[in-house]
């Protein structure tokens, strides 16, 4: 199993992610189709596809935020290091708590920002002190990239900030709970160039020491940062591989078509 | 070349059939905001003819005559022992037909009718001085309390001489004792504190809307304290956790249904559920803020809800993001969201319910209750009740009271609606 092709590419050499004939159904309608695919640890890993080909609605089913959406059906399996994430007997807070996420809007508390790096360690009961919480909330927006700029108006609120420092507000904020996996849904698509490069850098940055899974809609970004990719398509996954081998060499003509820009 | 003239002759006949259609275009426009206005112009008037009118007939209650009587306390009249059987309301009388030169005749005739222009407040002010005094007996004293309500109108205006004597409710003789004392500075005008400092009284001049605001309030603390939170909780079950099925959706028809159903329906289920059911006291302000609080609860579950829809659901994927459970990320992050909203609902609502009078009627809150009310079980009126009570009294003074009262219900509203107002501006965020 590990000795699939895709693995010798990747940064890591364990998996930490593994899916297996994953179907979701919104009532009626199927979502995905068997979709199989093993995300390496300490990685980026890019999905990629048409809009509504099921990228998001994957990404959704690793930290089970598909259980919000009436009459959402996930079927098939999921591991997190060996641990089935749809067991019965895994409450979804625990399991969002070790998955962060990052959405396509920057969704930043209306609070302080202080208060939205520090509302994940509250509920989680993180911080043994006021002292803990303050280092924890200084060390995430450091590690987000946002402490030099934010450092003199904690108190001041999150809303206030750019879009592309909004967007780094809510990746600290993820990274406050010390997750091991970070699920970004296209978090460079409400942001200029500019915030876009800062945030791919930061990724660039993140994937040392989180697993990665980042939904994109920019080829382009998929082949900066990423170190696998995984077309998807019409809701199946096509082809999954390292990432140069996808961009360079891809084995199915509908990737091909897609990252040449003939579809999509 | 001949692609340039012929794309400069479409734009050219694209030009021309736009100007065409311009002028109509924007004629429409000009029709539709001229309709606008005349809608809005149209909706302002009728309300200042409806606040003018009710101002122009309530202010006058808002003016004070209070007359200033000097009467000497016969002891041959007043029993030391049991002062209170004694006829203050003649002395007095004895004393003003003094003032103005005049005597009782043996009928008591005069008396009878200065009684009529001087309030019975003064003689009640009297006992009341002699009984924690009685060495004031045998002296004279000086009392101030209000002409009667008739004698009163005369003054502001609302009986003239030039009506026919047969006509109105004073005659010539009294007229001219009232001038005499006016003359003599024995009169003075000044603003109607007591209408807010007394309850409902059988005499106009001595009737409050104090029973009246305090009622209102304490029905109302009721209603807010029940319909509040029973129905902000029930909205954010239903919107944030209520599975989506026959059931709940049933349970929506029903709440918007309620909140059609005619007031004095709630009235009539208050009477039979709360007062024949339960045993609560009638005409209390608990049994009124019960049934005003029933039919507040559906209005307030549907603000709630409008306002809990229209929190961003990005709001809830960041908690949920982060860890929150549904609990959580309902109580710390949507509704507070939702609060501006819910607030602003809940207020219109209690401002609706503070104008409510039909359900109140059913429940026995129409009757006459001469004092504020004796706790949450005591019987109590309220606004809207006593302009209801005022307006059906025979009495030509209770009217300009009916009028006055209503303005000050209508402050109340404006009082209302302006910290509804304030209180979506305060909590009101941007995301």
């Amino acid at each position: 199993m590990p000795s699939q092709r895709d693995d010798a590419a990747a940064q890591g050499p364990k998996i930490k992610i593994r899916a297996r004939d994953v179907n979701v159904f919104y009532g009626e309608k199927q979502a995905l189709f068997d979709v199989s695919l093993d995300v390496p640890e300490r990685s980026v890993t890019a999905l990629i596809g048409p809009s509504g080909c099921g990228k998001s609605t994957f990404l959704r089913c690793i930290n089970r935020m598909n259980d919000t959406i009436p009459g959402a059906v996930v079927k098939g399996r999921i591991e997190i290091d060996g641990e089935d994430v749809n067991d019965k007997a895994l409450d979804p807070v625990v399991l969002r708590a070790r998955v962060g996420m990052v959405f396509q809007k920057p969704n930043p508390f209306p609070k302080t920002i202080f208060e939205n790096v520090a509302y994940g360690p509250r509920i989680h009961g993180i911080a043994s002190s006021k002292k803990d919480l303050a280092e924890i909330v200084e060390r995430s927006l450091k590690r987000a990239g946002l402490w030099a700029e934010v450092a003199d108006r904690l108190h001041q609120p999150g809303t206030g900030l750019s879009g592309g420092q909004q967007q780094r507000l809510v990746i600290a904020r993820a990274i406050a709970v010390s997750p091991e996996v970070i699920l970004m849904d296209e978090p460079c698509s409400a942001l200029d160039p500019i915030a876009t490069a800062r945030i791919e850098e930061l990724i660039d940055e993140l994937r040392h020491q989180y697993s990665i899974v980042i939904v994109t809609h920019s080829m382009a970004q998929a082949a900066r940062v990423s170190q696998k990719t995984a077309f998807f398509h019409m809701g199946k996954l096509v082809e999954a591989g390292a990432t140069d081998e996808i961009f360079t060499n891809p084995k199915d003509s509908r990737t091909q078509d897609y990252i040449t820009g003939r579809f999509g | 070349m001949t692609d340039a003239t012929q794309n400069s002759a479409r734009a050219l006949d694209l030009r021309t059939r736009v100007e065409a259609r311009l002028k109509a275009r924007n004629a429409s426009e000009r029709r539709f905001r001229l309709y606008g206005r005349v809608a809005i112009i149209v909706a302002l008037s009728f309300l200042a003819v409806l606040v003018g009118r009710i101002a122009v007939q309530g202010w006058t209650t808002f003016i004070d005559t209070q007359v200033t009587v000097q009467v000497y306390l016969k002891p041959e009249r007043i029993d030391a022992a049991d002062p209170s059987l004694a006829n203050y309301d003649l002395l007095v009388a004895e004393s003003v037909l003094a003032s103005v030169g005049e005597q009782d005749d043996d009928y008591g005739e005069a008396s009878g009718k200065v009684m009529d222009i001087m309030s019975n407040d003064l003689g009640f002010q009297l006992l009341r001085q002699v009984k924690a005094d009685p060495s004031l007996i045998g002296k004279t004293v000086t009392v101030t309390g209000p002409l009667k309500a008739d004698a009163a109108l005369y003054f502001k205006g609302a009986i003239s001489r030039s009506t026919d004597e047969a006509d109105r409710k004073l005659n010539d003789r009294q007229l001219n004792w009232l001038d005499k004392l006016d003359k003599a500075g024995a009169v003075k005008r000044g603003f109607n504190w007591q209408f807010f400092t007394r309850s409902d009284s059988t005499e106009p001049e001595q009737a409050g809307v104090l029973g009246a605001v305090v009622g209102s309030a304490m029905m109302l603390l009721i209603t807010a304290m029940l319909a509040i939170p029973i129905g902000v909780l029930a909205a954010t079950y239903l919107e944030e956790f209520a599975p989506k099925n026959a059931w709940t959706d049933m349970i929506e028809v029903n709440i918007n249904n309620l909140a059609a159903v005619p007031s004095i329906v709630y009235g009539l289920l208050g009477l039979a559920v709360f007062i024949n059911g339960l045993g609560v006291p009638r005409s209390s302000p608990l049994v009124g803020g019960l049934v005003l609080a029933l039919m507040a609860l559906p209005t307030v579950i549907i603000a709630t809800r409008s306002a809990l829809k229209a929190v961003p659901p990005s709001i809830r994927e960041a908690a949920l993001g982060v860890g929150a459970s549904r609990t959580q990320t309902v109580f710390h992050h949507v509704l507070p969201l939702a609060m501006p909203g819910v607030m602003t609902g809940a207020i219109l609502s209690l401002a609706h319910a503070l104008g409510e009078t039909a359900p109140l009627l059913m429940i026995g809150m129409v009757s006459f209750v001469p004092g504020v009310p004796d706790g949450f079980t005591g019987a109590a009126t309220v606004l809207p009740v006593q302009v209801f009570i005022w307006e059906n009294a025979s009495e030509r003074a209770f009217h300009e009271r009916t009028a006055g009262a209503i303005l000050v219900l209508l402050a109340f509203m404006v009082i209302m609606n302006l910290a509804a107002i304030i209180v979506r501006r305060r909590f009101e965020r941007r995301w």
